[in-house]
């Protein structure tokens, strides 16, 4: 494959070269006064004006249809396809903006291409025009914008209260989850407390923390409220789930979050899609170092009662972990004071010495 | 008003009085040396030469950069082993981009084009040039700082590209550098002496935009020529002037969060940082807000778009009515656009910032804000493809490549509309959809008015003529080829590609696109290849091309009335004065006063009897050609 670019490039600069000297030749030919206004070459591309925005069109009319194969599927969040009514519609309007001022531009370009018994007319203004076009365009940009409000208020607006709860954490270059366990109460964190075991710095001052279980991948139940609890550890990041047409980002001492609801299951996806490998996925869309593309979460969506049990079997942190039963920051300083009496000591024997 | 007064003391301030020497202009660099004739030069034609011989120089840099890593994304399999001459432990082992050397790529890549190329190689460089020729003036109205804006930016460019070659790499955390990984040295190797190299560089580098603004700002206030009011500027003259205005009020900021950034990162301060766990350390930092360093950034970075974009909507006004050989449709529409544009830059910036947690207000408030400014863009566009109804239009490269622009511009302007609205954002921001976007509006638009320029105002910097058949070659190769690069990146977009990835290949939904991908960076190759024709025909029309006439594309404005090769002080003899407006084009009658298809803007009213339109009528008879001459005259 390199050497097939390597030899593309090679020979693209052949070609340009040798068109540089074939025209260099031209130069020297043409060094005289010109005489007349224009040459032939303000036909060839006035033509081409039209000739190759025209084969553009074509070409991404055919296109389009092959690349849709390749979109994401429809949106699996009750917002998402609001999303993506929003966005096409859009898009119905922008296309239709676009096709219309590009040929306008084109079309004028060749069809008032130079002649010589031709004189160019002196219309320096039209106030009626202009106000036509102030206008059109604030109208159909108003429409879109409330059509967009609407729709973002939808996304932004109340928490529902049975929202089921799920913190995300970013950090370089993974995702971790935490979820609330039986009580149904995440445990608070503080950063301070974050170690190789805790590394969501946990807070087990609390007993709100004591059944909280992380998970290695991220499991939710179909058409229920979900509420992202999303933050990082060192730098930004952005939880990005484009199937659930989600994005927030991930800051680092200012919690964020973002709430949704899935509308169908990975299974159901799966069969959908006719792609038994078919997952969800979450990825990183903020940068945030060297392995910034290759953050990684799956996400598994099923039916209320898998959830259920699938929750039930999680075992808390603590149950694993059980010498970090009661770890807060008083516990941490503590352990710091002690520690920095230990290297006093230390080096007050070693003065002695 | 600016009067002979004020032109004397320009001349004065620039010490080269050639208004006297006239008839020996051409050996008038006999008391000057080399070194303040061409490197310390206080000539704004120079110095706009500088900054264009730089930008260009930063373009191929910026440019190659690009291809390295679109052949990395279209060909991730690729033995990248040819490189590692040039690019040495930055390939790894296994002969591939290092992914931390991809995304320092990236972020020089951003860094170049949008400062280096686009601000200081566009607005720089024609801001420099035509101010004082098209307003009538002898050269800035300070030369020296004009001077030392250039070598700032020199300056700037050489810590720059000096930090390219530092062991641990050039700033990597992309052009925004957004804190906690730009200000962390541990969260990645960029984010050491190469993210304070490029600190220190965008710190002189503003200091240069600020000089040159300043300068910009009062030659156009001060020293327009008599009878150049604002209401004759050319379109030109008033892009640079609100460039510069906006330059002034944003860069102090980005100044402002960069030396935050400075203190953060080594002064233990917390303004942006806070309770961040990394490299198995609980750091002290706590209370700042990385959010407010994206605020502080867009507050430049959104005016800074329009920095580099309203310079060229101003040289394609100016081209495209001198090709169209008409008048530009609605040059008050224009101004009143371009101002609506500037004040609206100022309170769109949060829009990209919709998902970092701000305020979901405040998210609607910005897009509200956002979506007001695509009014003034629509009406610039309408009223540019009205000026070519019923034109009689000349394809010289110029104005091909101000069509270009208005295409690109329309193009990646749409697409605003889209991202502008918050709801749609969530899935699109960050994706290759705002990749697209940004490089038609801003990147590809940009480029052509650049281009643009360039073809047009040769044989005013260089009293020749570059060749135009490679001129058309290298259009139809950038007006195609940019299409072809950045029109396929709105579809990888929608499939909900991120962007500043490595490598597509970790995740399910981006497995697709891969040909595409490969297309795309097919295309990035040969358009980059084919700048290479236009440097060669710059270079070589530099020293070989045809000679210039004095007005070779039959222009109104003020620049051409100057000798082909202007001296320092650019008018021999005495400044013309302006009696009309920079466009009257095909004015009806005018042959019957003895003039072609255009009537330069000194010539008076007097002198026009026939082509005099009703309002220039009755100000003749009221005793003069400008209001002011009117009242004296009334006195
Ligand atoms: C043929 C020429 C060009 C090609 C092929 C190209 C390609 C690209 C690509 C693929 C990216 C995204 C890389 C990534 O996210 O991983 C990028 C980023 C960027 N490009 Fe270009 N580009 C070109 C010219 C320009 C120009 C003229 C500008 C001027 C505005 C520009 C400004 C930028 C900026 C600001 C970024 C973002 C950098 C960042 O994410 O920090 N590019 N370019
Ligand atoms: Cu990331
Ligand atoms: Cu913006």
């Amino acid at each position: 494959m390199a050497n097939l670019i390597l030899g593309l490039a090679i020979v693209l600069i052949f070609v340009i070269l040798l068109m540089l000297f074939r025209i260099q030749r031209l130069v020297s030919v043409a060094k005289g006064e010109h005489k007349e206004k224009v040459d032939g070459f303000n036909n060839l591309n006035a033509n081409l004006m039209w000739i190759f925005p025209l084969i553009g069109v074509i070409a991404a009319i055919w296109y389009s249809g092959e690349a849709a194969k390749n979109f994401l599927p429809e949106a699996s969040s009750i917002h998402g396809q609001q999303t993506d009514s929003l966005f096409w519609f859009s898009t119905a309007v922008i296309l239709l903006m676009f096709v219309i001022t590009n040929a306008a531009l084109f079309y004028f370009a060749f069809r008032y291409r130079y002649k010589k018994e031709n004189k160019a007319s002196f219309f320096p203004e039209n106030h009626k025009l202009e106000i036509a076009w102030t206008i059109t365009p604030a109208i159909i940009l108003t429409i879109l914008v409330f059509y967009g409000n609407k729709v973002w208020w939808d996304i932004m607006g109340e928490v529902p209260k049975d929202a089921e709860v799920v913190e995300i954490v970013g950090q370089q270059f993974a995702w971790k989850t935490r979820y609330p366990g039986k009580d149904k109460k995440m445990g608070n964190y503080d950063y301070r407390l974050i170690d190789a075991t805790n590394d969501l710095g946990i807070d087990f001052g609390h007993k709100d923390a004591n059944d909280d279980f992380v998970s290695g991948k991220l499991v939710l139940p179909v058409n229920r409220p979900i509420l992202f609890k999303i933050r990082a550890k060192d730098v930004l990041h952005s939880v990005f789930a484009p199937h659930f047409r989600l994005k927030m980002d991930a800051v680092p001492g200012m919690p964020t979050q973002f709430h949704f609801t899935p509308t169908k299951t990975t299974a159901q996806m799966r069969s959908e899609l006719g792609n038994p490998k078919f997952n969800y996925e979450i990825a990183c869309t903020e940068i945030c170092g060297k392995g910034h593309y290759s953050m990684r979460l799956l996400v598994e969506v099923v039916e209320e009662a898998e959830y259920k049990k699938w929750y039930a079997s999680q075992s808390p942190f603590l149950k694993d972990n059980p010498e970090y039963k009661g770890r807060d920051l008083k516990w941490l300083r503590k352990k710091k004071n002690f520690a920095s009496k230990k290297q006093e000591e230390k080096t007050a024997h070693a003065k002695i010495d | 008003m600016a009067d002979n007064h004020n032109q004397g003391d320009a001349i004065k301030e620039v010490g080269h009085d050639h208004a006297h020497d006239h008839g020996h202009d051409h050996d008038h660099h006999h008391d000057q040396s080399f070194i303040s004739k061409y490197i310390f030069s206080e000539d704004h034609k120079v110095i706009a030469k500088q900054f264009l011989f730089t930008g260009i120089f930063w373009a191929v840099i910026g440019g190659l950069m690009s291809l390295v890593f679109r052949l990395q994304l279209g060909f991730p399999e690729m033995s990248m082993e040819f490189l590692r001459p040039i690019l040495g432990g930055w390939i790894t082992e296994a002969g591939k981009l290092e992914p931390e050397f991809y995304l320092a790529l990236v972020t020089m890549h951003g860094t170049i084009m949008v400062f280096f190329v686009l601000t200081a190689g566009l607005s720089g460089t024609f801001s420099n040039f035509l101010i004082p020729l098209q307003i009538g003036a002898r050269d800035m109205a300070s030369g020296f700082m004009n001077m030392l804006s250039y070598w700032f930016f020199f300056g700037s460019s050489v810590i720059m590209f000096a930090s390219i070659f530092l062991e641990t790499g050039p700033a990597s955390g992309s052009w925004v550098i957004y804190p906690p990984l730009s200000a962390l040295p541990q969260a990645m190797s960029g984010s050491g002496a190469g993210m304070t190299m490029w600190l220190i560089s965008m710190a002189l580098f503003i200091i240069s935009v600020l000089l040159g603004g300043i300068n910009y700002i009062t030659t156009v206030i001060n020293l327009r020529v008599k009878g150049m009011s604002f209401t004759r500027l050319p379109l030109t003259i008033w892009a640079f002037f609100i460039t510069a205005i906006i330059g002034l009020l944003s860069f102090p900021v980005l100044f402002s969060a960069a030396l935050l950034l400075i203190f953060d990162r080594s002064l233990g301060t917390s303004f942006f940082l806070s309770e961040i766990y990394i490299a198995g350390e609980a750091l002290h930092h706590q209370g700042g807000s990385p959010v407010l360093f994206q605020h502080l950034f867009w507050f430049l970075g959104h005016p800074e778009v329009y920095i580099v974009l309203i310079p060229a909507l101003g040289i394609t006004s100016e081209v495209i009515a001198t090709n169209a050989r008409k008048p530009i449709f609605g040059y008050k529409a224009m101004i009143g656009s371009i101002l609506g544009i500037a004040v609206l830059s100022f309170i769109v910036w949060a829009h990209h910032m919709f998902v970092t947690g701000m305020n979901p207000f405040l998210g609607s408030v910005f897009m509200f804000l956002t979506l007001i400014i695509a009014v003034p863009s629509a009406v610039k566009s309408f009223n540019y493809i009205t000026t070519l109804w019923r034109g009689n239009i000349i394809f010289t490269p110029a104005m091909m490549f101000s069509i270009g622009l208005v295409s690109m511009f329309i193009s990646g302007g749409v697409t605003g509309i889209i991202l502008g609205n918050n709801a749609m954002d969530i899935q699109l921001h960050d994706t290759y959809y705002v990749v697209a976007h940004f490089h038609l509006v801003m990147g590809s638009a940009s480029f052509f008015g650049m281009m643009a320029g360039v073809y047009h105002w040769f044989p005013k910097m260089f009293g020749r003529m570059m060749d135009e058949k490679l001129g058309y070659i290298h259009f139809w190769f950038t007006f195609v080829g940019a299409y072809l690069v950045f029109f396929p990146m709105h579809y990888i977009g929608i499939a909900g590609f991120p962007r500043r990835y490595y490598a597509f290949t970790n995740f399910d939904f981006t497995k697709s696109f891969t040909d595409l991908n490969a297309f795309i960076s097919v295309a990035a190759i040969i358009t980059v290849f084919s700048q290479f024709v236009f440097v060669f025909n710059f270079i070589y029309s530099i020293f070989r091309g045809r000679k210039a006439s004095e007005n070779p594309w039959g222009s109104t404005t003020l620049e051409w009335t100057t000798p082909i090769n202007p001296g320092h002080g650019n008018w021999p003899g005495e400044i013309p004065q302006v009696y009309r407006w920079p466009y009257d084009y095909s004015k009806p009658n005018s042959e019957k006063d003895g003039f072609g298809d255009f009537i330069p803007q000194h010539i008076p009213l007097s002198q026009t009897p026939h082509s005099n339109l009703p309002h220039e009528k009755e100000m003749l008879e009221r005793g003069g050609n400008n209001e002011d001459e009117i009242k004296i005259n009334e006195q």
